[in-house]
Parts: C-alpha cells; structure tokens; sequence
C-alpha cells in the first residue's frame, strides 16, 4: 500500500523510546491518512499504549519524528503545539472525566477554553455532541453517576466537540460487555463516516479490531510486526501474529544460564 | 565473609542518601518551576488566550480561606487564651503580669497569629489539594487536560497560587484579632483591667512593623503550601495507597516547610 505523504495526517518515522536503561519502542514508523481508520493491536506490553502516549506529545522523544498534520510535534514551539491540539480528539482508557463536572460540563470544556462563543451556543453544541452519542438528556449527571459504556460515550463527545480532523481512542472496549462494546464499535464507525476524521485506536480486542479497522498495526515487543487490511492480517503467517489471532500462549525458550542467574541474584555471594 | 559485607552496606547507605539528595533537589527545583509557571500564567495568560479564571480563583478562596475561619477563629483564640494564662503565671513571680499585654501583643503578630493561620490551611488545604490533584493524575484527567491544549498547571495551580496569596494574609489577620481577643479574655479577669484598657495597651505595644512581618511571612506560607501541595499531588502515584501516601506526605511536609520557613524568617528579622 503507498500513501502519498501529502495525505498523511500522522507520519511517524524511525521512533525510539526507552523506559529508564529498557526499550519501550524500537525503530517504529507508520502513518495514517485523511478519513483513515487505523488500529494498533498487539498484546500487553507490546507499547501500543506508550505509542499513543507519543502519538499525544505527552511525553518527549528519545529519536525519530512525529509529524502530525505535516508538523514534527518533537520540535514544535508551545503555541503551535496549542493549535494543533485544539485539531485532536482523545478518548482516554477509563474516560477520564472531570469528575468535579457534570456530563455537558465536561463536553462543553474544550469549547470553553478554546473559543470565544457564547454559554448558549456551547450548550446547543455540546447537545448535538451528545445527541451523537446517544446520551441527549444526562448532561445534568456527574461521572459518578454513569455507567462504564455512558462514561466511553460521554468522553467521546467530549473528544468530538471541537470537530477534530484526528480522534484517538486508547482500548475503547476495555471493561465494557460484548454488547455494548460492539455499540461503541458502530459508534466509531458512524462518527467517521459523518464527520470524515482519521480516527487512531489503539486495542487488544481482535473482533473489535477487525470490525472497523481499515488497516491495522501489530506491535509485538515494541517493533512493528506487519501494517497491513483486515484481510492481510487475517492470513499472515508470521508465528506471533498468528498466536494473537489464535489466542495461544507462547513457550518461551528456557536459557538454562539466565535462568540460573536470574534465581541466585544476590542470594549468593560468590 | 564478613569482610566483604561491610563495603556493600556502606555503599548501599551512601547510595541511598545520595539518591535521597538528589531527588530532594528534583522537587525543590519541581517546586521552582511550578511557582515560575503559575505565576507566569497569572501574569500573561490573558495575553496568551489563557486566562486563569476569576470563577476558579473565588472558588478555591472560598475553600482554602473562607471555610477555614470557624477554625482559624476558634484556634487562634484559644491560643492566645493560653499565653495570657501562661504569661500571667510566669510573670506573677516577677510582680509583673502586666507586662503580658504587650508579650501577647507582640508574639501574636509577629509568630503565633499568622502561624496558626498557616498550620490550619496547611492542615485543610495542604491536604485537600494533593488528594484532588493525585486523584486527577491517576484518573488520567491531567493527560485529558493536556491533550485539550489546557495547560493543568494554568488550570489548576494558577487559581490556588492566587487565591493562597489572597486568603492566607487576611486569614493572618483575623488569627491575630482573634488571639488578641483571647488574651484579652484571660486578662480582662486575671488582670481585672477592662477590655478597652487591654486594647489601648496592645495597640500602645504594636508597631506597623510587627504586623507587617507577619503578613509577609502569610505570604511566603501562601506560596509554599501550595507548591508543596500541587507538587505532590502530581506526583502521586501507586493507586489508592499512593494517594494515601501523596496526601499524608504533602500535609507533613507542608507544616514542616511553613515552621522551618518560619524560623529563618524571624532569624533574619529580629536581628
């Protein structure tokens, strides 16, 4: 698949991160494009949550580049960082609502910050945000008061207000049932095609995955193992890919000298 | 064996106080560059089209000062209740109990007054604002808040920094009247002198100097409380028990920093 660079609203090339003396990323590059739905998928530890976390410009990066929209994110000044940012949409793992807030507070806070309109106006707005995600009438309860699939939903409106051209979403099924993970699933889709963003999600759940990905990226112990369709990934035969598609646990080999010194270190002075 | 134990230990204490030096001196300048920060934000954020907002500043004056005067009032008066008794016992042996006035008059406005203030907010808020800052921190609203383009420390450290600034010099005064009533209380029957005769004496004893001194020291209390207090709240981590760690540790080093801070101040001034 070539993807012209012009297209490409995020293009991560060469990305290194570590994590005191360990590698988290090693050597990632990959890029999305305008009305794209990627999916980054890969077991636990495999730095999918840490790629985001760069991807968010939340932490600052040991080698490579993260443009978005064409910009390096690593190397920009704090005001355009700031424009930038009001052209994103994140909906955090577990929410991550003011919890201090109601529900239409919550929606209503980027606009809030980041225009000049009038409380009318922002209610109207924060209302369609809501009517989108099915949530009209519950913008008088607090976080507390909502359930796991409402408090996803309400995020997301949040994540939407400002029309972002990128959204993010990091493990959106994460602690939902089937039933509503799945709704959350049409959700996604339905956001994109109406408001044709490039929308990044990062998860483990593979029918979630292959339900609204357009391509997906497998990490595997923080390098990439394949970008590539649905179908493609389906019918890889690389041996790790296949054991997350199958769901089969791994024997590691045992080296018999690190296992060794991995059971006396410092238990035994020599 | 022995022998080759004792340079392990010893290197393993020298290595754990220098790793506890320098992390000490990663908070102290942690602390800097919040204070920087905040204060920056409250100067220019307008012109940046980041505002710190009035309604956030009233809200925390409303917490951290206006909520903490049942308590102020009720401290500071028992407090000054207690040096009148304690003076007048004392002095009683010297035949002059009546110079306990002006030793009320003095120590309340140049230490205890605004001391009281400061243990009660360090207490209160100290405590209040690091739970409510690490809870934020784990529930990744800080991350949310970034990622909006909000910068957390303009949100949420500029409003406290203003208001701290705001509340804890008026809360100082009140814990002086306070006080001063107090003793006047105990003297007024200890004493049998009326209260008015106590008052001319206090305000005959005080220099603007006395009361300034104490006000200066509320706001250097003011800034530090909230470093402490925002910095730990940060920097909470671990779960429910690491919450309870960042809350315990930003109230104890909180009142550890206003008294130390306290006696460096009187140190300098009352040479």
């Amino acid at each position: 698949m070539t993807v012209a660079t012009s297209q490409a609203v995020i293009d991560v090339s060469n990305l290194v991160t570590h994590y005191g003396d360990h590698k988290i990323l090693d050597d990632v590059s990959l890029t999305v494009t305008a009305g794209e739905i990627m999916v980054i998928m890969g077991g636990s530890g495999s730095g999918k949550s840490t790629l985001l976390r760069y991807l968010l410009g939340l932490h600052s990066t040991y080698g490579g580049e993260i443009r978005l929209f064409g910009k390096d994110i690593t190397t920009l000044g704090s005001r355009e960082w700031m424009e930038i940012r009001k052209k994103i949409g994140v909906s955090f793992q577990g929410g991550a609502l003011f919890n201090s807030m109601n529900v239409g507070e919550n929606v209503r806070m980027p606009l809030r910050e980041h225009t000049a309109l009038d409380e009318n106006t922002m209610k109207i707005m924060s209302r369609m945000k809501l009517e989108v995600v099915n949530l009209a009438g519950y913008e008088h309860l607090m976080p507390a008061q909502l359930s796991g699939g409402m408090i996803k939903r309400a995020a997301l409106a949040r994540a939407i207000v400002m029309d972002p051209s990128i959204l993010f979403f990091d493990e959106p099924s994460a602690g939902l049932d089937p039933v509503v993970s799945a709704d959350l699933d049409n959700l996604i889709l339905r956001i994109r095609d109406a408001m044709n963003v490039s929308i990044v999600v990062v998860t483990h759940e593979l029918d979630s995955a292959f339900k609204i990905a357009d391509r997906i990226t497998v990490l595997d112990r923080g390098r990439i193992l394949m970008v590539g369709t649905v179908d493609e990934v389906r019918n890889s035969d690389n041996p790790r890919i296949r054991n997350l598609l199958t769901r089969t646990s791994e024997d590691e080999l045992v080296d018999a000298n690190e296992y060794l010194h991995r059971l006396t270190e410092g238990a035994m002075r020599i | 064996m022995a022998t080759d134990i004792r340079p392990n230990r010893f290197r393993q204490l020298s290595e754990a106080i220098g790793r506890k030096f320098v992390s000490g001196i990663e908070e102290f300048g942690y602390g800097a560059v919040l204070l920087v920060e905040s204060t920056l934000w409250l100067l220019v954020g307008h012109w940046m089209q980041q505002r710190v907002r009035i309604s956030a500043v009233a809200q925390e004056m409303m917490t951290i000062g206006v909520q903490a005067i049942p308590v102020v009032t009720i401290l500071a008066f028992a407090n000054g209740a207690m040096m009148a008794m304690q003076g007048i016992y004392t002095l009683r042996d010297f035949g002059a109990e009546s110079q306990v006035v002006s030793g009320i008059a003095m120590s309340v406005t140049r230490e205890f007054g605004v001391l009281i203030a400061g243990i009660v907010v360090a207490g209160r808020s100290g405590s209040a604002i690091a739970a409510r800052i690490g809870t934020m921190q784990m529930a990744q609203e800080i991350d949310a808040l970034r990622v909006m383009g909000v910068s957390p420390v303009r949100y949420l450290v500029s409003p406290i920094l203003a208001a701290m600034l705001l509340m804890m010099p008026l809360l100082a005064i009140l814990s002086d009247a306070m006080a001063i009533l107090g003793g006047g209380a105990i003297s007024v029957f200890e004493l049998h002198i009326s209260l008015e005769t106590y008052l001319t004496r206090v305000y005959a004893a005080l220099a603007p100097g006395d009361i300034l001194q104490g006000l200066a020291k509320s706001v250097v209390f003011a800034v530090l409380i909230t470093l402490v207090a925002t910095s730990n709240g940060f920097n909470a981590s671990g779960g429910a028990e690491g919450l309870g760690r960042a809350t315990t540790r930003s109230v104890v080093l909180c009142i550890a920093a206003i008294v130390v801070a306290d006696m460096i101040f009187t140190f300098f001034l009352s040479r």
